[in-house]
């Protein structure tokens, strides 16, 4: 993928609040403030068409919140979405963005709850034919339906089935058939294989890069893992409590990590090579969202936090393709 | 041999027939040994844990096989007796550490209850030990958290705390059904690194159950790969994960995402085992991994293979006969 | 799906296995057959004034000596057969008691779906009018109801809009409980990421609620109905009993309870008795019905 791809999907400096407070009248008797979680706070970043921008982290991190508010499922407090130069996250523009929107699909991450039981599967993958319009002709639409399972590697016949009657990954196939049927250039995929068993996963996943590679498709692909996202990303983007932390090419992102959170999700992942090398013991967990540390926020857990980490939020700095945003890089002590 | 268990077999007599959920399951573990159990979904592998705590749920039953603990059957035990031994001989981890502990009492209050009811000893005697196990299992300032309850502690915390629980009355075995699955990555790793400290210190025989290699990787000597209710192969750590034998686990191993990262465009596809695992109501004959298996012959097909030496591994295929 | 299919899948096997819900359904279709079917059971008219007889008032049942073989249960003070009666009251009384159901159901069903998908506002301002309801007893409600239709309406029309009001007043008080429930089933499956795979698609908020929450939530309600069929025609019988209800031109079971309640100790038990059997009979069946349904569709108690 050359930079010189047209940038389809941006994101500037978007935010999004979480109203957590208790109910108004324990408020008021027990005198407790109102209370935000700032799910996703400052997050900037650009997909550009035909390649995989993967998002990063544990759970809490915002990462989900991202892809949600990037389909509409929520509306950023903050920032703005543009989506192929078309502001999105506007709702005075609603007719322009309900164009944009069109063009958009999502796969969810538990195959056993995004899909209606009670519904056929027929039904099931010709809703966005029918909501969006595509095909009026019952017959061309019971064909394209077919295409799709086909294309998905089920058979025509499991359109007359429900739900129930199939397995985790077949679940998952119908889903992205459903999503595949409104003939989307983007695809926004939270977690899309993390219900699935593994040798699952590689068959959803190789699914996934075949289809991209044959219908042109831009993904989104949200993950907690590092060795997923190593098989389908050609950019990597790493999220700690809201923040995007570090942004790089795949490549760039597993050789050289920069930022210590980029450091310690890679010494995490598990040596399944046995090759015995050298890692540093993970230490500290994630902080509540709700109180989140001064400065820096992965400063806690940070091997090189000084004052200045202590104090002072740093922000995504770019060096060539890079970006990262921690002071420790940014002054050349790591 | 702290735990033998030999030809397990586990049915459910439904009104649909009679599923078999686990077959012919043989396996043992020495003292501070940690086995992995790996398999996926419909694996049979929690199955065989829950029978071997003595929990399994009706209709689901022991149908062959016997199950021993320090030499002594427990499989056949009366519900009295296997109460006894649980938490007493045989500690327990799952999976959801929030369900696993009581919401309403402290985390002391849980300790010193499963220590006074399994060891004999004064209430002041059971939170000196109950600070202790706190402390073993990496909880911080464990005197001011003995108090608090478990929606005050973290995920990881939680889990910490779940682990200490087993280890009340020093059991012979642990059972740990995916302790990790529920954690983050880097949480994953801590807990990892505590239970298999805590294996090797307590020389208690560990059996790990989860369905991911990368744990089992890190923690287990030993590891059983489970599919469609038998083992399929098992071996050395090592020799299992760097030279499978059984096609079902060079699948696996073949399916699991490593990093690496191709400098162009193409990532190379992971290897895939089509289809998927049998329903229990439709075993396939002969090798239950066959209709899926790129080397199956004849023989797969009719003859149900049992495990039998390969290089280090114990192999469930006739490719190795 | 075929007979075959019917036969085995898990609801019919419960059924099977449960010698109290078959007994409960055998009655409770012997109940519905006879009231609907009364017309051509009943050897009586009793709405008839002219096969009306004063002479044969107060006849006992036909077992007991002086009874006569015409009027198995006896008759009442006015000369009507009391199985007729019975078999008329039942179909006013199970009439009036599934219009109620349906009544609640459409309402509280249509708001909890609105209150539980769109939430705010409206969800607070549903919850609260409900909240507020909850705090009066259903019968004062339906008291209340009925006194303002009998001072809005001219007396002359009275005995006419009588049915209408009862269903009105019971289906009033009743509402609510479905509203809180798919309200709450509503609240859930909303999450869901089936229906957020819908919005994502583009599919307008009232498409949603109706072809992807509706079907899902509709279970308990179906749990609910059943056992509110049950109250239902108990509180329309209290109604009746006292005075509020159906007129005793046309009576429900309960009007023939207070009919006959006059009569009780001096002598004519008959007159009571019957219909209070034919009452408790019905409440019963239905309800073990409801209660077996609960049990049947709850995965937990399986």
């Amino acid at each position: 993928m050359t930079s010189a791809a047209p940038t389809l999907l941006e994101l500037e400096d978007v935010g999004r609040d979480f109203d957590v407070s208790r109910p108004w009248l324990n408020r008021v008797i027990e005198g407790v403030p109102r209370q935000l979680l700032h799910a996703v706070d400052g997050v900037s970043f650009a997909v550009r068409k035909g390649e995989t921008l993967a998002l990063v982290g544990e759970s809490g991190c915002g990462k989900s919140t991202v892809a949600r508010l990037i389909v509409g499922l929520y509306a950023p407090s903050r920032g703005r979405i543009r989506f192929d130069g078309v502001e999105i996250s506007d709702p005075s523009t609603s007719a322009a963005t309900a164009g944009m929107r069109r063009r958009m699909q999502m796969i969810f991450q538990d195959p056993f709850a995004s899909l209606n039981p009670r519904w056929r599967v027929r039904d099931i993958v010709a809703e966005p034919i029918l909501v969006l319009d595509l095909l009026k002709d019952k017959v061309k639409i019971n064909r394209r339906v077919a295409e799709l399972l086909t294309q998905v590697g089920l058979t025509p016949e499991d359109g007359e089935k429900y739900p129930h009657e199939f397995s985790g990954g077949q679940r998952q196939r119908i889903s992205i058939a459903r999503a595949l049927s409104g003939n989307p250039e983007f695809l926004v995929c939270d977690e899309p294989t993390s219900a699935l068993d593994v040798s699952v996963q590689a068959q959803i996943l190789n699914l996934m890069t075949e289809l991209q590679a044959r219908l042109g498709l831009t993904y989104l692909f949200i993950s907690h893992n590092l060795a997923v996202v190593s098989h389908v990303a050609d950019r990597i983007g790493v999220m700690y409590l809201g923040r995007l932390v570090e942004i790089a090419d795949a490549a760039e992102l597993f050789a050289r990590p920069r930022h210590p959170y980029t450091r310690m999700l890679l010494d995490a992942v598990p040596d399944l090579e046995m090759s015995g090398r050298q890692r540093t013991p993970v230490a500290g967990e994630v902080p509540n969202p709700l109180s989140p540390p001064a400065g820096c926020t992965f400063h806690p857990r940070c091997p090189h936090a000084n004052n200045r980490c202590r104090a002072e939020k740093p922000i995504l700095v770019w060096r060539d393709a890079t970006a990262s945003a921690c002071h420790a890089v940014d002054e050349g002590r790591i | 041999m702290i735990l033998e268990v030999k030809d397990l077999r586990i049915e459910f007599r439904t009104r649909h027939g009679t599923l078999v959920a686990v077959d012919g399951v043989s396996f043992c573990i020495a003292p501070g040994e940690v086995l992995g159990v790996v398999g996926e979904s419909g694996a049979g592998k929690s199955l065989t844990g829950t029978a071997i705590i003595g929990l399994l749920e009706p209709p689901g039953c022991i149908a062959a096989g016997e199950i021993r603990l320090e030499g002594e059957r427990i499989d056949n035990l009366p519900y009295e007796a296997m109460r006894r031994i649980r938490g007493r001989r045989i500690g327990a981890i799952f999976q959801d550490p929030l369900t696993s502990l009581n919401p309403l009492y402290t985390v002391g209050e849980q300790l010193v209850e499963t220590i006074r009811t399994h060891l004999d000893t004064g209430a002041a005697e059971a939170k000196e030990r109950a600070l202790a196990l706190l402390r073993e299992v990496g909880i911080p300032a464990p005197e001011a958290r003995i108090d608090h309850y478990p929606h005050q502690f973290s995920g990881g915390m939680r889990q910490r705390v779940v682990i200490a629980l087993a280890l009340c009355a020093e059991p012979r075995l642990i059972i740990a059904d995916e302790p990790t699955t529920a954690l983050d990555v880097s949480i994953q790793a801590q807990i990892i690194q505590l239970l298999k400290r805590l294996a090797r210190d307590h020389g208690a025989a560990v059996m790990l159950i989860t369905h991911d290699m990368g744990v089992i990787a890190e923690t287990a000597d030993r590891v059983a790969v489970m599919y469609a209710g038998r083992i399929a192969e098992i071996g050395p750590v090592r020799e299992v994960i760097r030279a499978a034998r059984h096609p079902y686990t060079v699948g696996l191993m073949g399916s699991i995402p490593k990093i690496r990262v191709a400098t162009d465009r193409m990532h190379a596809p992971l290897v895939q085992i089509d289809g998927a695992m049998p329903r229990l109501n439709a075993i396939p004959s002969g090798c239950a991994f066959h209709p899926r298996c790129g080397k199956s012959f004849e023989r797969c097909r009719n003859e149900r293979p049992e495990p039998r030496p390969a290089g280090a591994n114990l192999t469930a295929c006739w490719l190795y006969d | 799906m075929n007979f075959q299919g019917i036969w085995n899948n898990d609801l019919a096997y419960s059924f099977r296995r449960s010698p109290v819900a078959i007994a409960a359904a055998v009655l409770t279709v012997i109940c519905i057959g006879g009231a609907l079917l009364a017309p051509w059971l009943a050897p009586q008219n009793p709405f008839d004034a002219a096969s009306l007889d004063l002479n044969k008032a107060f006849a006992p049942p036909a077992w007991v000596a002086q009874g006569a073989a015409d009027y198995p249960l006896g008759t009442d003070d006015q000369g009507r057969d009391v199985l007729s009666t019975i078999l008329y009251g039942a179909r006013i009384s199970l009439g009036v008691g599934a219009a109620a159901v349906l009544f609640a159901l459409v309402v509280g069903v249509t708001l909890g779906l609105l209150s539980g998908y769109l939430g705010g506002r409206i969800d607070a301002f549903i919850m609260r009018v409900a909240d507020i309801q909850l705090s009066f007893p259903a019968i004062l409600i339906a008291l209340l109801v009925d006194g303002v239709a009998r001072v809005a309406m001219p007396a002359d029309s009275h005995d006419e809009i009588a049915i209408p009001v009862l269903i009105l007043a019971i289906g009033v008080s009743g509402w609510v409980q479905y509203a809180r429930t798919v309200r709450g089933s509503t609240m859930v499956e909303k999450n869901k990421e089936y229906v957020q795979a819908a919005r994502v698609i583009g599919r307008p908020p009232f498409a949603i609620m109706l072809r992807h929450v509706l079907p899902n939530v509709m279970g308990p309600v179906l749990v609910i109905a059943t056992i509110h069929i049950a109250t239902a025609i108990i509180t329309e019988a209290t109604l009746s009993f006292l005075g509020v209800g159906v007129p005793p031109t046309r009576p429900s079971l309960g009007t023939l309870i207070r009919i006959g309640n006059e009569f009780m100790l001096s002598g004519e038990w008959w007159i009571t008795v019957f219909p209070g059997i034919a009452l408790v009979t019905l409440v019963l069946s239905v309800n073990l019905l409801g209660d077996w349904l609960r049990d049947a569709l709850n995965p937990k108690l399986r």
